[in-house]
């Protein structure tokens, strides 16, 4: 079944759709910082699914290196999921612009640097697929994370942009836009029970979406909802409320 | 954040950390306060429950297995259910399981759990090859039965007192098929389950349903349940002949909420109960049933514990000396039957040999009964407590949420020992758990 690429393999997501995607017979490249952190979950995939299992040393900023990491990849990967995503903090990135441009690099530059990259591969291939999570928050600016939000919305318009230019050559790519989901990130947020899923109901519904070459999955689905009224909420009233 | 155990007694505000690597244990070891380990928390009252408490839930990797011998080493965090999910299929089970599926390793470790054929496989560390322990220095230290064997037997049971059990290499048994042979017998009274236990010495898992309220003639009446593994001889029906290792899907039946007290009322135990025993068939019966249906009745109703309302219940299991065993439970039955405190589920066992430093169980016979908790339980239990005390047995630190002092070191002779060791391995008593508070550990 070949090789999956997951970029930024710590996340919690990250770790699910590890799970979901060799639990389901591929085989995976695990990039992240810091990855001697991966070996255990890596003789974890392999006991568990009996796949092959490969760990790589990546950081999404050093864009210089990203070139030869993706050379490195042999064979390569029949798709990628870049799951790369740092929330940071508003409030200090607001007066602090080494923050903002961390929270810029992670959540966009870095991520287009690499899937430049991989774009260009596939689409030569004429195969494979790119998965990019991006998020609700990229769909409107908000006052308590836009720094984020609009990383991420750009990012969201860059995945837009390569499903339009790969179409043709037979590329899939997917947006992911998850809503509140309990990981490390969000750990410590007062998060609503009913609107919040687990990271193995995003990888499930992931999995399941990719499979079925969709363009844009919400996940839980009703968030699609929640955010078409958002997005639809006038900006004369919206800037008055608190979200 | 309110945590509390499967009992739902006590509910306490405490602090949940967690952990991907036993490295991100160092900061809260450095600290002042006082720790202790948590699994799936499926320990009935505050063994597990503390200011701090150390969820293992995030460690939870397979780190080892080998195909030949069955040798699996993995992190704690690693529920029994995640095992079973994986190696059953490849005709390995779990050499000890208790009746929930729904514990982690450590917990099954630090707890020293039991199962259904006790009297032939022992307690989980029987099967226990090494442990690694991150003690309160900061320090791992790995222990066998060779090896530290001081460390190995005071965290055998030890509930968590000596350190946190990080990682955990054990025995799987090979099995013919994931399918159990199952025989359901009927027995009147006490003296009958007892004689039966015994006859049923060969057979891998005897456990028996016991009603705690008839009095007379039928008291002690009970069901035994006895199995062994099939083999792929047994397995005539197509489903199970094509698949004899087929893995069950998690249950989906939910308790949404908690049950108002009076659902277990004296009277609702008792028609309960009489239903049940005489649904069983007058004869010997046998069938064929699934693992899941045979160890874990209760997995498949999710949040079973809610039954017994939003105050709690607690779990009283006490073991008895063989000898003697029949004039105590006798003792004990009356009180409770008297008592009317409502036992919903009463379970019976009879122990093979054991002696390890602090695990629960002897060469005896074991009785475990849920009671809802109210006022006027605990002095109940306190005198039941003397009467354990007096037949030379004790109670299960895991299922305890109010047993005194004076009755755990009673009960558990080596408990002296035990509490030396627990002190050389964590000279500035870092672990501790409300139960090891209460209990002068």
């Amino acid at each position: 079944m070949g090789y999956v690429l997951i970029v930024g393999a710590k996340s919690d997501i990250a770790k699910a759709l590890a799970h979901e995607y060799a639990r389901q017979g591929f085989d995976l490249y695990l990039a992240a910082r810091y990855s001697a952190r991966l070996e255990s979950e890596a003789l974890d995939l392999r006991i568990r699914y009996g796949v092959k299992i490969a760990i790589f040393e990546l950081d999404i900023t050093a864009y210089e290196a990203h070139a030869s990491f993706y050379e490195d990849l042999e064979p390569k990967p029949v798709g990628v999921i870049m799951v790369v995503g740092y929330l940071g903090n508003q409030a200090k990135a607001e007066s602090d612009f080494s923050e903002t441009m961390r929270i810029i690099e992670t959540n966009y530059s870095g991520c287009i640097s690499l899937l430049n990259i991989i774009a260009n591969d596939l689409e030569q291939r004429k195969t494979g697929f790119i998965v990019g999570i991006s998020s609700v928050a990229g769909d409107r600016g908000r006052k308590s994370n836009y720094l984020y939000g609009s990383a991420k919305g750009a990012f969201t318009i860059y995945l837009s942009g390569l499903r339009n230019r790969l179409s043709k050559p037979g590329v899939h790519v997917l947006t992911v836009k998850p809503g509140f989901v309990e990981t490390r990130m969000t750990k410590g947020m007062n998060l609503p029970g009913r609107l919040t899923s687990t990271p193995a109901e995003v990888a499930h519904d992931i999995f399941a979406a990719q499979q079925k070459r969709k363009d844009v999955l919400y996940t839980k689905w009703f968030w699609r909802f929640i955010m078409l009224i958002i997005r639809h909420l006038p900006e004369s009233i919206f800037k008055k409320m608190n979200l | 954040m309110e945590i509390c155990n499967w009992g739902n007694y006590p509910r306490i505000d405490a602090t949940l950390i967690d952990f991907d690597n036993a490295e991100d244990l160092l900061l809260p070891l450095a600290e002042k306060k006082s720790l202790i380990a948590r699994g799936l928390g499926r320990c009935y009252g505050d063994s597990a429950l503390n200011e701090t408490i150390i969820s293992t839930l995030r460690f939870n990797r397979l780190l080892a297995f080998d195909d030949n011998t069955g040798v699996l080493t993995c992190e704690a965090g690693v529920s029994l259910k995640e095992i079973i999910d994986v190696f059953m299929p490849r005709g390995w089970f779990l050499p000890v399981t208790p009746g929930t599926k729904y514990v982690t390793v450590g917990g099954a470790i630090a707890s020293d759990v039991h199962g259904k054929n006790h009297h032939n496989a022992g307690t989980f560390s029987n099967h226990l090859i090494s442990v690694a322990v991150l003690l309160s220095s900061g320090s791992i230290q790995s222990c066998s039965r060779h090896e530290n064997g001081d460390l190995f037997w005071s965290t055998c049971g030890g509930m968590g007192m000596t350190g946190i059990i990080v990682q955990a290499t054990f025995q799987l048994i090979p099995i013919p098929s994931s399918y159990i042979v199952q025989e359901t017998l009927r027995a009147g009274n006490l003296g009958q389950i007892m004689e039966l236990f015994e006859t049923s010495i060969d057979w891998t898992y005897t456990v028996a349903w016991i009603d705690c309220l008839t009095t007379g003639k039928t008291q002690g009446r009970s069901i035994l349940m006895r199995g062994k593994h099939a083999k792929a001889e047994n397995l005539t029906q197509w489903k199970e002949a094509t698949e004899p290792f087929a893995i069950k899907a998690a249950s989906k039946i939910n308790i949404p909420v908690f049950m108002p007290n009076w659902i277990l009322s004296n009277s609702s135990v008792r028609l309960f109960n009489s239903l049940y025993y005489n649904k069983a068939p007058r004869h010997t019966q046998r069938s064929i049933t699934d693992y899941d249906k045979f160890f874990y009745p209760l997995d498949s109703l999710i949040n079973w514990n809610r039954i017994y309302g939003k105050r709690g219940f607690t779990q009283y299991q006490f073991v008895l000396p063989k000898e003697g065993s029949g004039k105590g439970l006798k003792k004990i039955l009356a009180r409770i039957s008297a008592a009317g405190l409502g036992s919903f589920l009463g379970v019976l066992k009879l122990f093979g040999k054991q002696n390890n430093l602090i695990s629960f169980p002897m060469e005896g016979y074991t009785l475990a009964l849920d009671f809802p908790i109210n006022e006027r339980l605990f002095p109940f239990l306190d005198t039941l407590d003397d009467i354990v005390l007096d037949y030379g047995g004790r109670l299960y630190l895991t299922k305890d949420v109010r047993m005194s002092e004076r009755i755990f070191r009673g009960g558990y002779k080596k408990s002296e020992k035990f509490i030396a060791l627990k002190h050389r391995y964590d000279p500035q008593n870092k672990f501790q758990s409300m139960q090891s508070q209460r209990l002068g550990i």
